[in-house]
């Protein structure tokens, strides 16, 4: 063979046997869950070294939050994890109230903690049904979408929209709970109690899935430590971190629930950890519902928010971690900067150590397992 | 006669009508004959599209219902001709060819899938009679014939020129390769049994359905099947999720149509022989032979769906795995158990 041979336009160097090929995986891609671009280099099916690349959906948050005044930023702030987007809202809050000294009226607290919990059953739902969708398994991603949406139509009946929902409010949350609305979600409960164990029949005890999670990604504690990693996937490598627990704030001090850990550290054990929290999740939704408090629901604020010249740093326990708004103020309408801690961010900052050497297949599991979503790392 | 429920009385009718027309135009037999067998295959290759038209429509019931959905209903009755929209679809669309691509080998492609598949049906006995080709290797030349699919696949996969399409076509020859063993060996226990390679025969022979004496070798050879047609849990090399769609990444239009008509037609001739194999193919009491083929044929098919709406995928090295270290020695083991007990009996 005299002539040169070609892939892909790229000259094949015939005197070496093989050849590290690199794959763009995304940012159009099916597993990559938004536009998250991965630059793999494999040797056969084997990844050598991969490289998250990701700022497609770049939209300068931070910097439009200094262009904003305190209540306009709040309805942005949505627009982050737009699949647990009381945790947003929430956090961005519980920094502007910080910063003004406001006291949250005991129902709005509740109030906060029913809508928050609800959120995370509805993110779980998804990352559940997704992460079926990933290891091939088409079915679950149905089933969860059939529980989210029961979720998403009492956020619907509460507040008028189903993902952005603008509901927390510096000092409270927008409107008290609609007559009927209780009685929904107590019916809904009732529904869901089952519902884990379900998911369970399906993907846990399966042994194509049990084969494809076990030992696969496995993050440690201190390699999760070195990454920031925070929420379900810290939890899943045995370090019982979890801010409603271990930094109560708004009223999660007052509920019984368990921090469920899983000390393996591997895909299954970040699966697990998940789907349990489903089951405490729907626990502190029951709690809270049957404690409601009488009383107001928003604090006393000025129609227009003018905190003092301070800083504050505020968190919460997403569904994926600790989400933080710091917020620094200059006496004006306007926050003078404010940064964003989010979980995505760091838990997907550890994927190049834990993807080397693993197959292509692998990856998409390993991915799913992380749960990260792309809006909230680009911001 | 009612002539609906006996088609291959129809055939022969048809056969004998062409040689009576031939030797009034004074043309010779073998004209008539070679008419006769276009027809057929003409006749086929429509049964053909029409067995997948109906799979695809019931599959996506059926996975629809599966999935708390209610799947197509707007075209049609219950969505009945929503098959013949997507058909016409997939026809009027254009069909690109990459930049990248190496034209002939990825024209070709589609084709050679198809034709593998569908030159495997032709051997299937349908009814008791109606054997479009009756061989007595028909068995050997079932399991040999759909073997170039794997070809087409790797032409389609490596001339795409889309790294996805790469993975996909060398994972499907692979995996295709491979699951070829268990699957004839898991049918050579029927062999044994019925003394012949001749469908019909072993059909003929089946007094007591082969399933009650080989329930392991019809396992393995379901488990082979599944693997065989790419499906879910071992559609790797199409894995969606992993490499977009694999091998068929970059068709669209009629290629792909070819490639999703190859696929069910694949899948209906494993069926197809399972039923023949295992189940007594077109035996039974009283309905019609064809009819009961067709419910046996079904019922396997069910299964595939089953898998497909239920199970996740495998990885590479586990189907790899499976298939050398459990399903081959399985069936070596229940060749030596189906001898052991022939010679003692």
């Amino acid at each position: 063979m005299t002539d040169k041979l070609f892939f892909n336009n790229q000259e094949i160097d015939e005197t070496l046997d093989t050849d590290a090929i690199v794959l763009n995986m995304g940012p159009q891609h099916p597993s990559t869950h938004g536009a998250l671009r991965l630059i793999l280099k494999l040797d056969g099916e084997k990844i050598v070294s991969a490289t998250p690349d990701f700022g497609y959906v770049h939209r300068g948050f931070e910097k439009m939050a200094e262009n904003m005044t305190y209540l306009q930023f709040l309805y942005l702030t949505d627009r982050m994890d737009y699949l647990s987007a009381i945790f947003n809202e929430w956090s961005y809050c519980m920094a502007c109230e910080t910063l003004a000294g406001i006291e949250v009226p005991r129902r709005a607290d509740y109030l906060r903690v029913i809508t928050g919990e609800m959120c995370r059953l509805s993110s779980h739902l998804v990352w559940l049904g997704s992460m079926g969708m990933d290891l091939g398994a088409f079915t679950p991603l149905t089933y969860t979408f059939r529980e989210r949406e029961m979720i998403l139509e009492l956020f619907d009946l509460l507040c008028g929209q189903r993902m952005t929902f603008n509901y927390v409010r510096i000092g409270g949350v927008s409107r008290d709970i609609p007559s009927g609305f209780a009685k929904q979600l107590e019916s809904f409960l009732d529904y869901f109690e089952k519902i884990p164990d379900m998911y369970d029949q399906l993907l846990s005890d399966n042994a194509i899935f049990l084969a494809r999670t076990k030992n696969i990604g496995i993050i440690d504690a201190a390699l999760a430590h070195s990454h920031a990693m925070t929420g379900p996937n810290l939890r899943g490598a045995g370090v019982a971190l979890d801010l409603r627990k271990t930094d109560p704030y708004s009223a999660y001090a007052e509920f019984d629930f368990n921090v469920y850990v899983q000390s393996e550290g591997d895909a299954l054990a970040r699966y697990r950890v998940r789907v349990e929290e489903m089951r405490q999740s729907t626990a502190i939704i029951r709690q809270a519902l049957a404690g409601l408090p009488e009383g107001e629901i928003s604090a006393k604020v000025s129609r227009v928010f003018r905190p003092p010249a301070g800083e504050a740093y505020a968190r919460v326990e997403s569904s994926r971690g600790i989400q933080g708004f710091y917020l620094v103020s200059d006496g004006s309408s306007k926050p003078q900067r404010c940064r964003i801690r989010v979980p995505s961010f760091a838990n997907l900052s550890v994927l190049p150590k834990i993807l080397q050497g693993v197959q292509v297949a692998d990856v998409v599991a390993i991915m799913g397992s992380i749960d990260f979503i792309v809006p909230e790392i680009d911001r | 006669m009612n002539y609906l429920f006996q088609p291959d009385q129809l055939v022969a009718l048809g056969g004998a009508g062409l040689r009576t027309l031939a030797a009034w135009a004074g043309l010779p037999v073998w004209a008539a004959d070679m008419t006769g067998t276009v027809l057929v295959m003409f006749g086929l290759f429509g049964f053909c599209a029409l067995a997948v038209m109906v799979l695809v429509y019931g599959e996506r019931k059926i996975a629809a219902h599966m999935q708390a959905r209610i799947g197509p209903m707007r075209v049609g009755w219950h969505g009945i001709l929503q098959v013949i929209a997507d058909t016409i679809k997939l026809m009027l669309k254009e069909s690109e060819i990459p930049t990248q691509a190496d034209r002939p080998l990825y024209r070709a492609a589609p084709y050679v899938v198809f034709v593998a598949g569908f030159l495997a049906l032709i051997a299937i006995p349908l009814n008791k009679n109606l054997v479009p080709v009756s061989l007595n290797v028909g068995l050997l030349y079932i399991l040999a014939i759909g073997t170039p699919g794997v070809i087409g696949i790797l032409m389609a996969g490596w001339s795409s020129g889309n790294k996805y399409s790469l993975l996909g076509g060398m994972r499907s020859a692979a995996q295709m390769i491979s699951y070829e063993i268990p699957l004839v060996l898991s049918v050579l226990g029927v062999v044994m049994l019925g003394q012949t390679l001749d469908l019909y025969k072993l059909v003929e022979a089946q007094s007591i359905w082969y399933i009650v004496f080989q329930p392991l070798g019809f396992i393995i050879f379901l488990i082979a099947a599944v693997a065989e047609t790419n499906r879910n849990p071992f559609d790797i090399p199409e894995a969606e999720s992993e490499l977009t769609a694999g091998f068929h990444t970059e068709y669209g239009g009629i290629r792909f149509a070819y490639f999703f008509l190859a696929e069910y037609v694949n899948m209906f001739v494993l069926s197809a022989l399972g039923a023949t194999l295992f189940f007594g193919g077109w035996r039974g009491p009283l309905l019609p032979g064809w009819c009961w083929f067709l419910l046996k044929t079904g019922a396997i098919l069910f299964l595939f769906f089953w898998f497909r709406w239920t199970y996740p995928r495998l990885r590479t090295d586990q189907l790899m795995a499976l298939c050398w270290k459990v399903l081959t020695p399985l069936a070596f083991i229940n060749i030596l158990i189906t001898g052991l007990i022939l010679i003692l009996l």
